[in-house]
């Protein structure tokens, strides 16, 4: 069968958050229907390797199916965080476009 | 019956946010007509380091640097409707905070106000040194002997906020309390419920959320042309909550302001900085949003309910800020034929001669940095041509000022010993903080509120 490959930021929207090295992220589907894709394909394992460059230690999710939204808690991806990292963007703020630039599966 | 409506609107979200916020937000409230509060959140997780070192040059200093912008537009107003005004604009220097907003009450002929000042939050004198050290990891207790300790605070709670409201404070100046605890204290002096009745402390909780980071709910920090519009924004609205006694949540801006609040917005601050959605740790309560429910209900209307609370956790977190040694950046542009190239051949000149003595992050900016007019015309950037303008940018840190240095030299240099054409040089060398994390158990902290001019 074909693949449906597509940016997730097509049926998405993020946001993300940090404290100290550790980043959250949210992931909301823009439609209901869409929320059990996100549940199928952006699993632990495929956020973890998506942001591989940066070395994350542990990558968790958690599901809020009424607000058809994932939250990502990664720990280590922001290169110790505010205080230590050399990032201009040393909050992590702008990797929420990072996970939504990821190809997922739509079928 | 109507029911009991008590509104919340917030006019910062950091240290440094845009003024002028405020008054489109009073006007609403004031047209509304009931009871309501206007917090400002200000402190940021360094911001209070910073503000501790600017007390350490001038102990008249150390608080919120906009206090009497922010204030100034609206303070007649609140005053005269009753509107308390509750912000953790105190920073390291509450009682200078204080001090500042009663001498601007008198400029402006207003009755002597009832400022309030709540206390215990900064735990930096020596008499905590030993609960400190108790309550760090190994590791962090081996840098903080290493380093020069800049603050020490405990994030507080709601309590002395509520308690200083319900003495008649029309003003309360905080230094380090939990973001939320600014609308959880006035929710709780105007509700009266009780300080174990969790679910409604975990919406309060969660009211706070929403509102702490100021234009994050109405539209700011949102927009993605063609996917995420958002009117106006170059006006954007801040945001007002509508609590009820049951724990309701409604979450509006003022209908003058640009901005948008949809379910979009709600679902996204709502998650901002969360961890794990069943416990979300203040030190009112933990708070569990897993069976929330967002109803947008229209007309920058969001309503949020569902929201559930446990008992508030038995240790209160502390950020501990340290001497962080220095950071260098430097820069150079090079653009036209070959830009990438002459760039990365600067980058390995640079490498080659401090690499060895310095961690060094590399980053190669490209769009428009130099050829551009400065009235903004000039070759722009076109996908289907590449055209190069790379911007180089060398960072590293270290305790060692003078190694740390280094880099803005080097830099510097290459306008002469680099590659053709570089220009721009911009470098900065500035001081970090580090910050450590301990929990400390409530027991040993003693939170308190004084009116200004009664207590010190």
């Amino acid at each position: 069968m074909k693949n449906h490959l597509t940016p997730l930021h097509h049926i998405a929207h993020a946001r993300t958050g940090d404290k100290g090295s550790r980043s959250n992220m949210s992931v909301i589907a823009y439609r209901k229907e869409d929320f059990p894709i996100l549940q199928r394909e952006l699993t632990e394992e495929k956020v973890k390797d998506h942001f591989g460059f940066r070395h994350p230690s542990a990558v968790k999710r958690y599901d809020l199916p009424n607000l058809q939204a994932l939250n990502f808690v990664i720990d280590d991806l922001l290169d110790g965080g505010v205080n230590l990292s050399l990032n201009l963007d040393s909050h992590g703020k702008s990797l929420s476009y990072w996970l939504l630039s990821m190809e997922i599966d739509t079928k | 019956m109507v029911p009991d409506i008590y509104r919340v609107a917030c006019a910062a979200g950091f240290s440094g946010d845009r003024l002028g916020v405020a008054k489109p937000l009073i006007d609403a409230l004031l047209k509304h007509g009931g009871p309501a509060c206007l917090i400002f959140e200000s402190l940021a997780e360094r911001t209070l380091a910073l503000a501790q070192l600017e007390r350490r040059q001038n102990n008249q200093l150390g608080y919120e640097p906009l206090l009497q912008e922010m204030i100034e537009p609206i303070l007649s107003d609140c005053v005269q409707a009753g509107i308390p005004i509750i912000g953790n604009f105190g920073a390291a220097n509450p009682f200078a905070a204080a001090a500042v907003i009663a001498s601007l009450a008198k400029e402006k002929n207003l009755p002597e106000l009832k400022i309030a000042v709540v206390i215990g939050d900064d735990i930096s004198g020596s008499d905590y040194q030993r609960i400190i050290e108790a309550h760090l990891a190994k590791s962090d207790q081996e840098l903080l002997a290493q380093s020069q300790l800049v603050s020490a605070n405990v994030y507080l709670g709601a309590k002395e906020i509520a308690d200083a409201l319900t003495a008649g404070a029309q003003v309360v100046v905080t230094g380090r309390v939990a973001d939320p605890a600014l609308t959880v204290g006035p929710l709780m002096a105007h509700f009266k419920k009780s300080w174990e009745d969790w679910d409604f402390l975990a919406s309060a909780t969660m009211a706070g959320h929403l509102l702490e980071c100021g234009a994050q709910v109405t539209g700011g920090y949102f927009a993605d042309p063609g996917y995420k519009d958002v009117p106006n924004l170059s006006n954007v609205g801040f945001p007002i909550v509508e609590f009820d006694s049951q724990g309701n949540i409604c979450v509006t801006k003022p209908e003058s302001t640009g901005g948008i609040v949809n379910r979009l917005t709600v679902t996204e601050q709502l998650l901002y900085e969360l961890h794990d959605p069943a416990a979300y740790l203040t030190p009112d309560v933990v708070a569990d949003i897993t069976r929330a429910t967002i109803c947008d209900l229209g007309n920058n209307r969001v309503e949020l309910t569902g929201i559930k609370g446990h008992p508030k956790p038995h240790s209160l977190k502390a950020n501990i800020c340290i001497d962080g040694g220095w950071l260098a950046e430097a820069e150079i542009s090079y653009a036209g034929h070959h830009a990438l190239e002459r760039a990365q051949l600067a980058a390995q000149i640079i490498c080659d001669r401090i690499g060895e003595d310095l961690a060094l992050r590399i980053d190669f900016i490209g769009s428009s940095s130099v050829f551009m007019s400065d009235s903004g015309e000039g070759p722009l950037i076109n996908p289907s041509k590449s055209f190069e303008d790379i911007r180089l940018r060398v960072a590293a840190a270290n305790q060692d000022r003078q190694l740390a240095m280094r880099v803005c030299r080097e830099v510097t240099a290459l306008y002469t010993c680099g590659p053709a054409g570089g220009g721009g040089v911009r470098t900065s060398l500035k001081p970090r903080l580090n910050t450590l994390v301990a929990m400390i158990p409530r027991a040993e902290i003693r939170p308190s509120y004084v009116f200004y001019g009664e207590g010190k």
